[in-house]
């Protein structure tokens, strides 16, 4: 039978990772999608460079970043005690970093699709940002929401190239789902890679057929006349 | 005693880009309390984006802005207050109705921190919602969401009521209803309304006070009758109307005058059509026969 702990990581890693990254990226994309400042546009796309850069890229850097001889790393290992590089933290923060657009865009599409003015009608009943943030806007992007945590979350179970750079494939601790099949390809368990990949396959196409299923309903019961 | 201080004091300058390219608008005006100012002209002219400057929605270039003593905004200062902190009530044109809570709970967003759930019972029984007050937004007709949008802006308690061509989009039955309900709400609550329409029965009926705009300018301010009834008054009569029909009948022309519901048919000859087209909006004038005044309601 295969070890199961590569699944179960997988599921933790994914889920820390959606919660703080929802956290982070809500307030980033109301900024994108509201901001009248014009360079907003390079944080657009400082966003959505992890959609087309090799995952290596940005492992690469990352690695250099939480590299405890210098800069970052160096910082947090001194004053903290902290290590990024090989544990579950750094883990979580290259995720973030990696699965970012995968949050920020769908939250932003979102917001744009709500008319203007609802916003403009919530602030001219006396509602502050965050009371028209949470009563008006979220309400009407759910689909949006579920879609970026969902991609959020699947994006994150078949992370590869970023986890082994920066988890460095430690079983137990950074050897996620993912790893494990390369692992056991490279060892010639072909039916063990095949019982991971397998199990991979399914959750990811269950859950965007969830999504899709449940955004068309939606759609379906919110379209005005 | 000092003079009743005016409601509003608006003066602002602001670079507008409208579909005829950029043009400044540039407007000063006063209004004293209870009052209803309607603002006519043509699209462009600045109608909405007034009523935008005083909700807070569009910052200006220049200006100083004070309603009921308080002031909104001053450049000059560098003033600008919110307009989450500005008391006013904004009817959009397109309602902006949340679509996803029923009529009751689009009324009751609307209440502030100790206001009292029965301040929407009462609005919804003044603008006859009761039916209704379960029933989200997009299962309403245009003349049942316009009275929750009017509702809903009064449900803030403003002292300023703002409606931007609310009637537009309804037939004129429904339209000369709903005038019912925004003048009830105008008398009943004593609200300085300003409304946005070139509907000319809807502003005689409705206004006390008219502002007629071109291009981002004043052209005329006064009554409705000041505005719009350039001649003294005189027993002729006449009417304004468009023409929608031009139909040739043996040697003359029957011309068809579509005049605030009713079509007139007047008889012309063909030189007389020869400058008429269809769409061609005209004034039906009487030379010899004085008209005689009959109650009908």
């Amino acid at each position: 039978m295969i070890d199961l702990q590569p699944l179960w990581l997988s599921l933790r890693l994914s889920f820390v990772t959606t919660i703080l990254l929802f956290i982070g990226a809500l307030p980033l994309a109301w900024w994108l999608a509201y901001s009248r400042w014009r360079g907003k546009l390079i944080m657009e796309a400082f966003v959505s460079l992890p959609m087309v850069l090799p995952p290596s890229v940005l492992g690469f850097y990352l690695l250099l970043a939480f590299s405890p001889s210098h800069g970052l790393g160096k910082f947090l290992a001194q004053h903290f005690d902290i290590r990024l590089v090989f544990t579950f933290p750094g883990l979580v923060i290259a995720s973030i970093l990696y699965s970012l657009p995968f949050m920020v865009n769908p939250l932003l599409a979102g917001f744009r699709s709500i008319p203007p003015e609802l916003k403009e009608a919530s602030h001219t009943l006396g509602k502050s940002n965050t009371t028209t943030l949470l009563k008006i806007l979220l309400p009407n992007m759910r689909p949006s929401l579920l879609t970026g945590i969902v991609l959020s979350f699947a994006h994150t179970i078949g992370e590869f190239g970023v986890v082994l750079m920066i988890g460095g494939n430690i079983p137990g601790h950074t050897r996620v789902a993912s790893l494990a099949i390369y692992d056991e390809m490279e060892s010639m368990n072909y039916a063990n890679a095949n019982r991971y990949a397998l199990i991979l396959f399914t959750f990811s196409f269950i859950i965007l057929l969830a999504v899709y299923g449940i955004n068309q309903r939606f759609n379906k019961a919110n379209t005005l006349p | 005693m000092t003079p009743p201080a005016n409601m509003i004091r608006f003066r602002a300058t602001k670079m507008l880009d409208t579909s005829q390219g950029r043009q400044p608008l540039d407007i000063s005006f006063e209004l004293e309390k209870g009052r209803l100012l309607t603002l006519y002209g043509p699209s462009g002219a600045g109608k909405t984006t007034i009523l935008r400057i005083l909700s807070g929605l569009t910052d200006i270039d220049a200006g100083r802005i004070e309603v009921d003593g308080q002031l909104w905004c001053d450049t000059r200062q560098n003033i600008n207050v919110p307009a989450r902190r500005r008391s006013i009530g904004l009817v959009f044109q397109d309602f902006a109705l949340f679509p996803h809570l029923t009529v009751r709970q689009n009324l009751e967003f609307a209440l502030q921190k100790g206001d009292d759930k029965k301040w929407v019972d009462e609005l919804i029984a003044l603008m006859e919602l009761g039916a209704l007050q379960n029933s989200r937004p997009a299962t309403l007709s245009g003349g049942q969401q316009q009275r929750v949008a009017l509702a809903r802006a009064i449900a803030r308690r403003p002292t300023l009521l703002l409606l931007d061509e609310p009637l537009s989009a309804l037939d004129d039955d429904m339209r000369f209803r709903l005038q019912d309900y925004i003048l009830k709400a105008h008398q009943h609550y004593r609200l300085t309304t300003i409304l946005v329409s070139h509907y000319l029965p809807e502003i005689f009926r409705l206004s006390d006070e008219v502002i007629s705009l071109d291009k981002g300018r004043i052209i005329k301010k006064g009554s409705p009758a000041t505005v719009f009834l350039q001649e003294k008054t005189s027993g002729k009569f006449r009417v304004m109307g468009e023409i929608v029909a031009i139909i040739p009948s043996d040697i003359v022309f029957i011309v068809s005058v579509l005049s605030t519901n009713n079509i007139v048919k007047v008889i012309a000859t063909s030189e007389e059509i020869a400058t008429l087209r269809i769409g061609d909006k005209v004034m039906l004038a009487s030379k010899a026969f004085n008209p005689v005044i009959i109650k009908i309601e």
